[in-house]
């Protein structure tokens, strides 16, 4: 995994609440039975719909932080929406709530999820759809945000955090335990069959 | 400190154990199916990792599957598709699997017992919400995501916050109509469908010993549909009855030895729970479901709820438009069209006996359309060595081949749209049998008592 420590990035402004699972990944592209191949059908039917949706942009869609606003990732349990987003390269989205399966999903994957106060998020989302330039900064050791020359602490896991910060996954992390697990192992040898 | 089985077995699954970091919990078995095991794969070789230790796991296929005669050919090509990885990855890996004709193929929840797989005190996982089932066993077993399933196949380990402790204890006698199925219907309908978050639950008390295994598994299978991470039963003489001699258990010394540990597992007298809850069975007689969630049960003999009687009233209200019900109703006598045994819940060969018994010398109702269908090779071969299915063809009902079938429309079982089906299986959410179709869960009892009948009754009424 990479390792998450600052990001400086222009953002993507996605001015909308309960951004559901079904928009990020609609369900015709679940077919796949890999994990990858996902990032390009990030918001497709959107992106199809809506000619000026905020991906059809090339001034925001090369954004690396999504800013979106309340409930985001909410419907159905599909991971497969975080590996688009993800694989689509976004690295960190920025939202004033997040559904509960979402962010477990997200945790799961290393992608960075910041839930910042109502009001933030929506001066901020209407003052990056006024000025495309703008960029923000996510310090995750120090767990501060910055964007329009203001600063916010956000809360974050101290698992999570130390995942990212030393760019491990759940799997990296435990495989980083196998003499621990070795030792288990050779404890408890009745165990397996 | 008196402890229960649940932290039993829990601290000695722990691996490494931090403040603020979740458990590293050590996974002993490990179940795939065709539907949620494919990314797990395609990761680890993407990351170039092997299985740690690959005799730990073990595969089948069900969900997808038909259960036609001429199942090996898959129509659906998703599900195809599915099949032919699951298959293809077990064998680039020598993952055992029980594929169609190996005399062992069926439901995971329903192979894993049947063939000692599953054993007392260990933990076990599937990429599945009713791999709870294998709680019966005293094993703390539980249903996790593409991930998890990803971790345990490459580390045997997985990450997990340590759950909450629920005993639920069920207390009095039923009347000879209640079943396993009726009691785990009736605990759902008094806490709810959140009524066991966060919490892997302990079923005791003298009724929870009186049961069978099959029984048993009956009752955890459902556990995930109060919420529950997880349920089980502590093991007794019952469970070691069932175990011994089977393929995967302990044989010779090493079973006595076995038998020691897990005589060890019980609960210590005066264990603290963080919940706890009597439920009074006393004179109770058979349950099933009116509405669109497994809370929404009432007993057979009772009158669905009225739209202020608890509970969400949008959910009521949307729950009797889907069924076309009544609040205050009666359900005996509501015309079925469908009648579903099977699944993970109810397609052991207890359940398919039970049945054989009410079918005997009857015939399902014309209106009726019956799927009976094993959930195992072993189920199949063992209820046409009884000559059930002579009984079950007599009676006009279709014996099928082993799978998940009817219980989730993933497969080509359906029941079609408008239909009402009284079925043995574990959820009655809108559309779960087929796009809206019209589920009642019930026994396997009340489900062959409706298809003979044609309309909802219990066995009492034949």
């Amino acid at each position: 995994m990479q390792k998450f420590t600052t990001l400086t990035s222009p953002v993507i402004p996605l001015n909308l609440d309960n951004v559901d699972t079904d928009m990020i990944i609609p369900a015709q592209h679940l077919k796949s039975v890999s994990k990858l191949g996902f990032g390009e059908h990030v918001f497709s039917a959107l992106r199809k719909m809506y000619p000026d949706f905020i991906l059809n942009q090339p001034a925001y869609n090369t954004g690396k932080i999504l800013l979106s606003k309340a409930n985001f990732g909410c419907g159905s349990s599909r991971e497969h929406a975080v590996w688009a987003i993800q694989q689509y390269g976004i690295q960190a989205v920025v939202c004033s709530s997040f559904s509960d399966i979402f962010f477990n999903n997200a945790a799961k994957n290393c992608l960075l999820l910041i839930s910042l106060p109502e009001e933030t998020i929506s001066k901020w989302i209407d003052a990056s759809l006024a000025d495309n330039t703008l960029a923000m900064t996510i310090d995750l050791e120090a767990q501060k945000i910055s964007f329009m020359g203001e600063t916010h602490s956000f809360k974050y896991d101290t698992f999570r955090k130390h995942c990212l910060i030393n760019g491990l996954d759940d799997l990296d992390y435990l495989l980083s335990q196998e003499k621990d697990i070795t030792t288990y192992e050779q404890k408890h040898c009745n165990l397996s069959r | 400190m008196a402890q229960n089985i649940i932290n039993k077995i829990w601290h000695s699954h722990v691996v490494q154990s931090k403040p603020d970091f979740p458990d590293t919990l050590y996974i002993d078995r490990i179940l795939l199916h065709e539907v949620t095991s494919a990314q797990a794969f395609a990761e680890l070789k993407q990351r170039g990792i092997q299985i740690r230790n690959k005799q730990n796991l073990l595969a089948t296929v069900d969900h997808s599957i038909p259960t036609d005669k001429n199942r090996a050919v898959i129509a659906d090509e998703i599900a195809r598709t599915q099949v032919d990885t699951l298959r293809a990855n077990c064998k680039e890996t020598g993952v055992t699997i029980y594929d169609i004709e190996s005399s062992h193929q069926g439901i995971v929840h329903v192979v894993g017992p049947e063939l000692g797989f599953t054993l007392p005190g260990t933990t076990i996982i599937c990429g599945d919400s009713h791999t709870s089932t294998h709680g019966a066993f005293g094993a703390l077993a539980f249903g996790v995501g593409t991930s998890e399933i990803t971790h345990a196949m490459a580390s045997s380990c997985i990450l997990q916050d340590k759950p909450k402790t629920f005993k639920v204890e069920f207390k009095g006698m039923p009347n000879q109509y209640f079943t396993a199925k009726d009691a785990i219907l009736k605990l759902i309908s008094v806490i709810g469908i959140g009524g066991g978050k966060g919490c892997v639950i302990e079923y005791a008390g003298e009724y929870i010993r009186s049961l069978s295994m099959e029984g048993r598994m009956t009752i955890c299978n459902m556990s995930i549909e109060c919420g529950a991470r997880a349920g089980l039963v502590a093991p007794d003489t019952t469970t070691f009855a069932y175990l011994q001699g089977r393929q995967y258990a302990p044989q010779g010394d090493a079973w006595e030895q076995a038998k020691t540990g897990w005589n060890a597992l019980v609960s210590d007298a005066g264990a603290s729970y963080d919940h706890e809850i009597m439920i009074d069975i006393e004179g109770a007689g058979p349950m099933l479901t009116w509405g669109i969630n497994p809370e929404h049960a009432i007993a057979l003999s009772g009158q669905t709820p009225a739209l202020d009687a608890g509970g969400d009233r949008a959910t009521l209200e949307k729950a009797y438009a889907y069924t076309g019900l009544t609040p205050g109703q009666s359900l005996k006598g509501t015309p079925i069209d469908f009648a579903f045994v099977g699944s993970c819940t109810n397609g052991r060969i207890e359940d398919l006996r039970a049945v054989a018994k009410i079918l005997d010398g009857r015939k399902v109702s014309s209106r009726v359309t019956m799927y009976i269908v094993p959930g195992s090779e072993q189920v199949m071969a063992q209820a046409q060595a009884e000559g059930l299915d002579k009984i079950f063809i007599a009676a006009g009902a279709d014996f099928r081949m082993p799978g998940c079938s009817m219980c989730l429309a993933m497969n080509p079982d359906k029941v079609p749209e408008g239909k009402r089906c009284v079925s043995t299986s574990n959820r009655n959410f809108i559309g779960r049998q087929g796009p809206n179709s019209i589920t009642h869960l019930a026994s396997p009892q009340t489900t062959a008592a409706s298809a003979v009948l044609g309309f909802i009754a219990s066995e009492e009424s034949l």
